[in-house]
C-alpha cells in the first residue's frame, strides 16, 4: 500500500510521484489533498492531489523540496512505500460549468491549479492559464496545461521563457485588452496570491486561492492550519484550502508560516549533514 | 462475611521525585512493587454489598480480583480484569477513581478506600510482563460486520466486545496510529505509548481489523460504508475533535495554540524528541494555558518538561470547580505548576514579529450558579493585570468535530454538533448507527467512553441479529 509506482524531475528540487491508494483515487475531487508522513519520526505534511488515475488506483502529488520532509520524501524512488496517506480531505473545488476561468500558477502553485483547470474544462469552461517562474526551469506542467486549456501564458523572471515579468503583469496584460473572467483562480506564494487579488479586487473579479499553513492533523481536530477569512475563523483543512481570495487576511497567514523556521532550519542543517557523511561512506 | 481491617489508609504510590520529572517524560507514577499490591489488595474487606461494582462503568468484578491478587493469583486477577475491561492498563492510570469505584468503597466511608485503582494498574502491568493471556474461546464468527469509525476508548471498547461475539470488526481511524485521545491527548508520562499499543495488539489478537490513515466523512461517508463496504452496523465513536478558542484579540499569533493540537505535537508526534522527531513544539520559557480540566493540566505539565521556567494555570474559577483530577492537580502542584484562580485573560499580545508577548488577564469573582451547577465567574472591573509569557495554550473545551455531521445529513445531532443516542444503548435515529463517547457527551473521561462502547456492543449485538427492531427511544438529551 501506498507504493510510489512513477516518478520524474519537474524542476530543479520539484518532483512528481504516482502513488497507488485506490481508496483515495477512487473519491477524489480536484482541490483536495493528502497528507503524507515518510517515515516513524516523520512530521504530517499536506499535498494537493495533483491528477489521478481512478482506472490504476493511483494519485499524483508534486513536490517541491523545501525543508527536511519533502527532501526526505524526493529522494524516495519507485517501489518505495510511502508510511502514512490519509485522504482525500479538504472540500473539493467548487467548479461553475460553462465558466470563464483565468488560472494562475505561481512555481509550485502550478502544480495546485492543474487540476482546477482539468476540472473546469471538464465542465465545459474556457480555461487561460498564466504560468510562471523564477526561470524557465521552474517553470512546470507547462506541456500537460496545453494539452488541456485553451490558452497557456508563460511568464519568468528573467525572460529566460515566455514572456518577462510577473503573472500580475501578463493577467493585467489580458485584462487591458478587454478579456472578462467570471473567475480567477491563484495559487503560488503568498506574495504572488496577494499581487493577483490586488489586481483583482477593485475590478470585483471573483478570486479563488489555495492556502498552504502548517498542518498537524487535517481533519479540523488541532486548529493549527486556522486562518482569517472575513474575519471570521476558518480551518483551511476542512473549510478549506481554498478561499475567496478577496477576504483572506494573507499577512496574518504569512507570519503564522515563520512560526517554526528556526526549528525547520536545523532540522534542514542536520538532515543535509547526515545525508553528507553516508554519501562519503558509501563513496 | 467481611474481613478485618487491615490498614486505615492507602499504600503510597511510589513517584518519581518532583523536581526531577518536571524535566522529563517518564511515567510519573511508578507503580505498586508486588508486595505492596498484595497488601493494598488484602485492605479489602470483601463487604457484602460490593457497592465498589456499581460505580465502574464497565461492571468489572473488583471484589474478585482484590481477593486474587491477595491470594497472589495474579493470572486470576489478570483473566477477572480482562473479562470487563479490555484497557485495564489505560484505566488504572487514568480512571477518576475517587469519583467512581472507589468514592463507593466501603472502607472508604470511616477510612481511606481500597487503592482499586492502583492494583488494578498493578495487575495489568504484571499481566502484560508476564505475557498472561485471555484464554476465553473466541464465540464462533457470525457472519456479520460491523465498522466502527475513531479507535479511541469507546472505539476500542466496543470492538473488543462486539469481536468477542463473534462479530467482524474493522475500526477506522482518522489519523496514523491507533488509540485516539490515549495516544495524542494523555501524555506520556501519564500514559506511556508503549502501553496503549500493547492492549490494543490485545484488540487484534481477537481479530479486530484496525486501518489507520482513513478519515471517515472523506475518504468514505457513513453510507458508503454501508453500501459500497457492505457493513451492517457503524458505531461513530469520534471523540470531541474540535478546538475551542475564546473571541479575544490576539488568538492567532504565534505561539497560541489549541490544547488539542499543543498535546498532539508533544505526544503523538513526539516533538519533545525534535530534532529526532520531525514535528516541532515551541518551547515556551514563560507558558500559560488556561482551564482547569485534565486536558489543561496535561498541557501545562507537558509545557514544564518543554522547559518552561514559569507554567502557570490560569482558570476562572477556584480550585474546587477544576474538574480535573485530583491526583493531577497535586502532582502539577509538586512540579511546581503556578495555579492562578479566579483569572481569564482578555487579549493575547503581541511582539514586532507576530509572536505571542504577554497576555491581557482580569480578575473574576464568583457570582451565581450556572447550568453545570457551579458558581459562574463574574469579571472585576478595573483588576486588569498582564502576565509576561510567550506561549498560551487554550484547554478550555471541545467541540464536535463536524466532518461526520456534515456529511451524514440524516444523522440528527444537537445544537452543538453532539450526536443524538439513546442513553442505555448508543443508537441514533439513523437506522444501523449507533454513537458513544465525546461525540455524544461532549468532553468527558476514558471510562465514561469505555461504558458508552459496552452498552452500544449489546445494543449492535442485539440490533445484528434482528434489524427490524430499532434500539433508539427518544430521551432528553
Amino acid at each position: 500500500m501506498n507504493r510510489i509506482l512513477a516518478k520524474d524531475i519537474l524542476a530543479p528540487d520539484v518532483v512528481r510521484f504516482w502513488i497507488e491508494g485506490p481508496h483515495i483515487a477512487r473519491k477524489r475531487k480536484p482541490g483536495q489533498f493528502v497528507i503524507i508522513r515518510t517515515t516513524e519520526e516523520g512530521e504530517r505534511i499536506p499535498l494537493t492531489i495533483a491528477d489521478v488515475d481512478k482506472s490504476r488506483g493511483a494519485i499524483s502529488i508534486i513536490v517541491q523540496g523545501v525543508g527536511k520532509s519533502t527532501r526526505q520524501l524526493n529522494n524516495l524512488n519507485v517501489g518505495d512505500a510511502l508510511l502514512d496517506v490519509a485522504g482525500p480531505l479538504g472540500k473539493a473545488t467548487e467548479i461553475h460549468p460553462n465558466s470563464r476561468v483565468c488560472c494562475i500558477g505561481g512555481g509550485i502553485g502550478t502544480a495546485v491549479v492543474y487540476p482546477i483547470a482539468c476540472g473546469a474544462k471538464a465542465l465545459h469552461g474556457e480555461v487561460v492559464a498564466i504560468v510562471g517562474g523564477r526561470t524557465k526551469d521552474f517553470v512546470i506542467l507547462e506541456q500537460e496545461l496545453r494539452a488541456v486549456v485553451d490558452q497557456v501564458i508563460v511568464t519568468t523572471d528573467d525572460g529566460s521563457a515566455g514572456t518577462k515579468g510577473l503573472v500580475t503583469d501578463a493577467l493585467k496584460a489580458l485584462l487591458a485588452e478587454g478579456r472578462t473572467f467570471d473567475e480567477v483562480v491563484a495559487v503560488g506564494p503568498l506574495p504572488m496570491m496577494k499581487a493577483v487579488v490586488a489586481v483583482t479586487k477593485p475590478l470585483g473579479i471573483k478570486t479563488t486561492v489555495s492556502l498552504n499553513p502548517v498542518m498537524v492533523d487535517g481533519t479540523g481536530m488541532c486548529g493549527g492550519c486556522r486562518v482569517s477569512v472575513d474575519g471570521d475563523q476558518k480551518f483551511v483543512c476542512v473549510d478549506g484550502p481554498e478561499f475567496d481570495g478577496h477576504l483572506v487576511d494573507f499577512d496574518e497567514l504569512g507570519a503564522r508560516l515563520r512560526a517554526y523556521k528556526e526549528q525547520e532550519e536545523e532540522s534542514l542543517r542536520l538532515y543535509n549533514e547526515r545525508v553528507a557523511c553516508r554519501a562519503v561512506v558509501t563513496s | 462475611m467481611a474481613k478485618k481491617i487491615t490498614q486505615k489508609t492507602k499504600n503510597a504510590m511510589p513517584n518519581q521525585d518532583a523536581q526531577r520529572r518536571a524535566h522529563n517524560f517518564e511515567e510519573v507514577a511508578m507503580g505498586y512493587p508486588v508486595d505492596l499490591a498484595v497488601l493494598e489488595a488484602q485492605r479489602c474487606i470483601q463487604c457484602k454489598n460490593n457497592p465498589c461494582v456499581a460505580g465502574c462503568p464497565v461492571e468489572i468484578d473488583i471484589p474478585k480480583f482484590l481477593l486474587q491478587v491477595g491470594e497472589r493469583d495474579f493470572e486470576g486477577a489478570y483473566k477477572t480484569l480482562m473479562e470487563r475491561n479490555v484497557l485495564p492498563a489505560v484505566c488504572g492510570r487514568v480512571c477518576p477513581q475517587e469519583e467512581q469505584c472507589e468514592v463507593k468503597c466501603t472502607l472508604g466511608v470511616k477510612f481511606e478506600p481500597v487503592a482499586i485503582g492502583r492494583v488494578e494498574r498493578f495487575v495489568a502491568d504484571y499481566g502484560a510482563l508476564m505475557k498472561f493471556t485471555d484464554d476465553t474461546p473466541p464465540a464462533p464468527p457470525t457472519g456479520h460486520k460491523v465498522a466502527v469509525v475513531g479507535s479511541g476508548p469507546a472505539g476500542l471498547t466496543v470492538a473488543a466486545d462486539l469481536a468477542k461475539m463473534g462479530h467482524g470488526v474493522t475500526i477506522f481511524e482518522a489519523l496514523h496510529k491507533a488509540g485516539g485521545v490515549l495516544v495524542y491527548g494523555i501524555p506520556e508520562f501519564r500514559l506511556p505509548k508503549s502501553i496503549v499499543e500493547h492492549e490494543i495488539d490485545g484488540l487484534k489478537k481477537l481479530g479486530v481489523e484496525i486501518k489507520t490513515s482513513h478519515v471517515i466523512g472523506q475518504t468514505f461517508t457513513v453510507d458508503e460504508l454501508f453500501t459500497e463496504l457492505g457493513f451492517e452496523a457503524v458505531f461513530i465513536a469520534t471523540g470531541a475533535g474540535l478546538p475551542t478558542f475564546p473571541k479575544i484579540p490576539g488568538i492567532n499569533l504565534i505561539g497560541v495554540y489549541s490544547a488539542n493540537e499543543y498535546l498532539t505535537r508533544s505526544n503523538l508526534m513526539k516533538a519533545y524528541q525534535f530534532p529526532i522527531s520531525d514535528t516541532p513544539t515551541i518551547r515556551g520559557k514563560n507558558v500559560a494555558v488556561i482551564g482547569g480540566g485534565n486536558t489543561a493540566m496535561d498541557a501545562v505539565r507537558t509545557a514544564l518538561r518543554l522547559g518552561a521556567e514559569n507554567a502557570y494555570l490560569v482558570y476562572r474559577r477556584t480550585r474546587a470547580e477544576m474538574p480535573a483530577r485530583h491526583e493531577e492537580i497535586e502532582h502539577a502542584e509538586e512540579e511546581g505548576v503556578k495555579i492562578m484562580m479566579l483569572a481569564a485573560p482578555t487579549a493575547i499580545l503581541a511582539d514586532e514579529r507576530s509572536r505571542v508577548r504577554g497576555m491581557q488577564c482580569i480578575r473574576m469573582e464568583l457570582g451565581e450558579p450556572d447550568a453545570s451547577g457551579r458558581r459562574s465567574p463574574v469579571p472585576q472591573k478595573g483588576s486588569e493585570f498582564e502576565l509576561e509569557v510567550d506561549t498560551v495554550v487554550f484547554a478550555i473545551g471541545q467541540g464536535a468535530n463536524p466532518l461526520i455531521r456534515n456529511t451524514t445529513p440524516d444523522l440528527p445531532v444537537n445544537k452543538w454538533g453532539n450526536i443524538l443516542a439513546d442513553d442505555a444503548t448508543g443508537a441514533t435515529q439513523k437506522s444501523g448507527v449507533f454513537a458513544g463517547g465525546d461525540i455524544v457527551t461532549g468532553g468527558a473521561t476514558v471510562i465514561s467512553a469505555m461504558g458508552a462502547g459496552r452498552k452500544a456492543a449489546r445494543a449492535i449485538d442485539q440490533y445484528l441479529r434482528n434489524p427490524s427492531v430499532d434500539g433508539y427511544s427518544p430521551t432528553d438529551v
